[in-house]
Parts: structure tokens; sequence; C-alpha cells
């Protein structure tokens, strides 16, 4: 059994060491600092905290607002509400002037269960990737989490940073050193790559395992920065390889899948099989119900691989 | 250039509202250009609309009556209240003007080039490629612009958190958010309202540029404001309901609106749009049209 560790309250924990050693590392949030934890770093820096209440359009203008002012905001709230429902601010406000605010938004994906379609994120990186010089970063656990937004905090510009709601695998080791831009490989092989996301990048580790066994190897690549995609990366999975899949926890169209193929497509084409939503929204569940209804499973994964690599082997 | 203070007194063991009097006080005369009569003031509002409406007409498009309707408004701020340097725009200690109506960016383009941020002549660039002077405020490109704007809204949010860095900085700054009346239709602009209020910033003034015409036409038909002022007191500002086109009223109520601790001030400036050019006055159809050559010599005769 693999140890999980919450995503969630890594962010809150790293939010607390930045802030202790930078006094310009501000936190905003819209009502909801108990489930993004950024109370934690409320209860430690109130002074420095902004609880915006449930206006999410506003508190993404004061972020824009203190980043224009020197600050380094943090803006929270859950993944629906920090795209959609705010979009234009983020584009007017943050992302035309490039201004230094990091928006990281909790609860993304179906994996969020219960709450329903209302609060399943499966849009937002498709937005968020919309916008021209923002940097996207999905962690796959809480140690890149940390990481990555320690590096955030450091590199000017806009960043979108996606975590999830359920405590997740950990997949990286204690000494994981984040690199903006650069995809991570997880696992070496030659047949078949896996190009994973968030909590899908566990899941393709565990097809993976489930494929050597019938003999196939497959590489597996943790694309946490989801933009600027690396295509180098890419373009080596797709000419060492032959065979892709991509995994992810969002709409089949404007995410992971998308950016993926349009490398392949312009550099290397090989055969391409998309793990993701398809064009659809999903009702109450559990977690692990909700991602098995639309086939984000290791399972769904292991299929994709055999079937990609047939693809191949008939193409050869 | 006169060396940042901020960075001494950062380290300084004092409390925060004592720090505040003294560099409220050192503040008060710095930066500040030479003192202008309220005769001279009028000429430069005159000036500015001078400015608005012959690049409006050179670009052959744009928005000319809510930059007219603001001239007054925003010829007090630049060369009267705030403390601010054209040749240091991003001077830490500035005062802060934050066009929220982006679409009047002519009237704030016209007194940064008057105050000195860019040649008078570059004025004749608005709207071109090329251009520093974008059809909407755009901060990146022109020196003087402290926000990018163009979608209605966002102006007093950005400005909030302005004033909170400023509040956290221990810098005396403060905020100037100039905000159109039909833009108040917007949901944000009362997001923003409430959190002001909130956050009890007393270093942030919004001014309602409220001309009463909306792109659609008047306000009151296509979505009624009223009661305005009554809107801001109810949000908790304290509110000054002053003639937009009277600039000792407008300077009295700036002044005042220093003395108020504790909560923002909104100023609710009754104006008319597109004032001091007769066609163009009252008339919904100059919001967003330029006028012809021959309409702009009309009009370069009135404001004469």
């Amino acid at each position: 059994m693999v140890s999980e560790a919450s995503i969630r309250e890594a962010y809150g924990k790293t939010l607390i060491e930045l802030g202790r050693r930078n006094p310009d590392i501000v936190v905003l949030d819209a009502d909801l600092s108990k489930s993004t934890m950024t109370q934690i770093f409320a209860q430690e820096f109130p002074e420095r905290f902004f609880d915006c209440g449930v206006a999410e359009q506003n508190m993404m203008g004061i972020a824009a607002g203190l980043a224009a002012s020197g600050k380094t905001p943090f803006a929270s709230t859950f993944a629906v509400f920090a795209t959609g429902r705010c979009f234009d601010q983020i584009r007017v406000s943050i992302a035309q002037p490039h201004l230094n605010v990091k928006i990281v938004a909790t609860h993304g994906g179906i994996s969020v269960g219960e709450d329903g379609a209302s609060h399943h994120a499966i849009e937002d990186l498709s937005l968020a990737c919309s916008l021209p010089g923002f940097v996207v970063v999905v962690p796959a656990d809480a140690i890149e989490a940390a990481r990555a937004i320690e590096v955030a905090a450091g590199t000017p510009g806009p960043f979108y940073i996606r975590l999830t709601r359920p405590r997740t695998p950990i997949v990286n080791s204690e000494d994981y050193r984040f690199v903006l831009g650069k995809a991570v490989t997880m696992r070496e092989g030659e047949d078949a790559t896996i190009i994973a996301i968030g909590i899908m990048v566990a899941a393709a580790l565990e097809a993976a395992a489930a494929l050597e066994k019938e003999g196939i190897h497959c590489r597996v690549l943790n694309m946490s920065t989801l933009k600027p995609i690396d295509s180098e990366a890419i373009v080596k999975a797709a000419r060492e390889t032959g065979a892709l899949v991509t995994a992810e926890e969002h709409l089949q169209q404007g995410g992971l899948g998308g950016a993926v193929a349009q490398v392949v497509a312009e550099h290397y084409p090989v055969p391409m099989y998309f793990i993701a939503i398809k064009d659809t929204y999903t009702k109450s569940g559990k977690a692990e119900e909700l991602l098995k209804l639309r086939g984000l499973t290791a399972t769904d994964i292991e299929e994709a691989v055999s079937s990609v690599v047939r693809r191949k082997n008939e193409g050869s | 250039m006169t060396p940042d203070p901020d960075l001494t007194t950062k380290a300084i063991d004092v409390s925060a509202s004592a720090l505040r009097v003294s560099t409220e006080a050192s503040l008060s005369t710095e930066r500040k250009g030479p003192t202008l009569s309220v005769a001279e003031m009028g000429e430069l509002a005159k000036r500015l609309r001078r400015h608005i409406v012959t690049m409006i007409a050179t670009a052959g498009s744009g928005h000319p009556g809510g930059s007219l309707s603001a001239a007054e408004i925003v010829t007090v701020l630049y060369f009267k209240e705030m403390c601010h340097d054209p040749a240091d725009p991003k001077w830490a200690r500035r005062d802060r003007f934050i066009l929220s109506k982006g679409h009047a960016a002519p009237v704030l383009y016209s007194a940064l080039a008057e105050s000195g941020y860019f040649p008078v002549e570059e004025l004749s660039t608005l709207r071109k490629l090329g251009s520093r002077l974008q059809g909407h405020t755009d901060m990146t490109t022109t020196p003087g612009v402290e926000m990018s704007s163009g979608a209605l809204g966002q102006g007093l949010s950005f400005g909030i958190g302005v004033a909170l860095a400023g509040r956290l900085d221990l810098r005396p700054y403060r905020v100037y958010v100039l905000l159109g009346d039909g833009e108040c239709d917007e949901g944000q602009v009362w997001e923003a309202a409430m959190a002001a209020a909130h956050f009890k910033l007393d270093n942030l003034v919004a001014i309602v540029d409220h001309n009463c015409i909306q792109l659609d036409g008047w306000t009151q038909d296509i979505m009624n404001l009223e009661p305005l002022a009554e809107k801001w007191r109810s949000f908790g500002w304290h509110t000054f309901e002053v003639d937009g086109h009277d600039l000792p009223a407008i300077i009295d109520a700036l002044e005042k609106a220093k003395l108020v601790k504790g909560k923002p001030t909104a100023i609710i400036a009754c104006t008319v749009k597109g004032k001091g050019v007769s066609f163009m006055e009252n008339n919904p159809d100059f919001h967003g049209k330029a006028p012809t050559m021959d309409e702009m010599k009309k009009a370069l005769e009135e404001l004469e």
C-alpha cells in the first residue's frame, strides 16, 4: 500500500514557510480557507491574509492590485470558482498586464465527488491554459505541490496551480526537486509512454506496473507543468516509444491531451489515446466511483496502452 | 532622485499609526507640481478637452463623452491633489490614480502628457499600431498608467489591492479610483464596495463620474442606479455629492476625504457627458463615437 498525503495541507504548510521567509507573501481566499487550507497561513499571519468573502471576482482584482504594488499574492478557492467564476478578471486584471498573481485552486477534477457537477472542475485547465503568459501546474502529490508552490513564489508572473481534494498517493521521494517546464520521467520504458498529470500519475504508475507483467514496458512521464509544456520530452517519448497515452482528470478538450497531440502532430506523429472525460458533466458520487464511471482508472490506462501499442505494431 | 525612505522605515520599531502621521506630514508637499490657481486649472481642463477631441478624431474611434465629463476631476487629481513624479512614474510613495472606466483613456493620456510623462505630440498616436497609447488603458505600455482596464467593473478591486499594499508597507500614498456610473451596473463594483469598507480603507477614494448616460442611453432608462449616493453610504462609505465640473468643490471633497478615518470615501461627481462641446453634451451618441474632422473643428472652436 502506497502512502498518501493531503495536497491541500502541503499547500497551507508551504505558505507558512514562504510567509516566514518573505514578508511580501500575502494570501487571499473567498470564504473557503478551511477547505483550501489557507487558514493555516491566516492563523500565523492574520495581517497578511485577506478573506474576501464569497466574491471571487473582487478577490482576483485585489490580488492584481497587490501584485502591482510589489506583493506576491496567492489567491485560493475551489478550481471551479477560481477560473470560470472570474475568468474576465483574470484575463484583464492579471493576464494582460502579466502580474505576479499565484492562483492556487483546490478541488480540481471530479474526485471532488459528492458535491456534484457544479463543483467538478473539468474545464479549469482549458481556461487557464488559454491565457497567454500563464504558467499552469498540476502537481502529482503533496511533495510536488509543496515544491511547485515554492518555485511559483520565486518565479515572477502569473501561475495557475491546480490541487485536488482527496488525499493523494505519494509518488515522489522526499528529496524531489521540481523544475518548472520539465517533465519528470517516473519510469523508463520503450514500448509506449503514458503522459499524466495530477492524481492520474499514480494511476499511470499502477498501470505501467501491471503492463510490465504482460511484457509491455511503459515509460511514464509526469507532465506537472502543463504550460509551457515540455515539447522536448514529448517528442523524445514519441520517437523512442512510438505510442502515447495521455491521462488527466479533465475534459478531453483543452487540457493535457490536446496540448500533447499538438506537439506530436507537428513534430513526430505517433498513435495516441486520450484518457480524459468525454464531452459530459458528472453527477454526485464517491470519488472512486466517479473516476471509474468516467474511465479514469489504472485499468482504463492499461487497456488504452494495450490498444495503442497494437495500433503502433499494426502500423509498422 | 531622493532615496526611498521606506526601506529604512520598515525596520524602525514604532507603532504603525505614529509612523503614518509622520510620513503623512512629510508627504503633503512631496513631489508636487507648482501650485495652480483655480483659473489656471480651468484652463488646463479646457486644454485636456482639446486634446481629447483632437486625439479621438485623429484616431477615428474612441469614447469622447466620458472623457470630457471627467476633465475637471482628472485635472484636480493630477495638478492639485496627487503627489506624483513624471520623471519617476514608479516612485513607490506616489499617490495612485486608477482609471476603472478604461474607455476614458484619452482624458488620462491628456493629463499624463500635460504632466510630462510623455510628449504631448504622442497623443496623436492614440489607437495606432505600435503606439504606447492603447484604445483602453494598458499599464505595460504607458508611463503613468497604473492599471490595465477596459473591461468595466474591475478597477475598484484593483484599487483595494493597491491600498492594502500601502497599508502593509506603511506607505502614506492615497488611491483614487475613477468609475463610470454605467459601470456601477457591474456586480463586481459592489463586491469591491463592500470589501473596501470591510477593510476600513481610509486611503482609498472612489470617484463616480455620474454623467447619467451609458452606451445605450440614459442610465435611468437602461438600468436605474438611484439612489446612487445612498447605495455607497449604505455600503459603509463616507459619501460626498459634488458638481463634477466645479473645481473648488472637487478640491474641497478630496481634502475632506483625507480627514475621514476608518472608512473609504466615495465622491459622486455629477457631470455632463460630453461637457464643453455643445453637440456632444448629454448626447448618448458620443459615448463611443469619434467626431468627424468637421465636428472636431467645431468642437475646438467651442473650446477656445
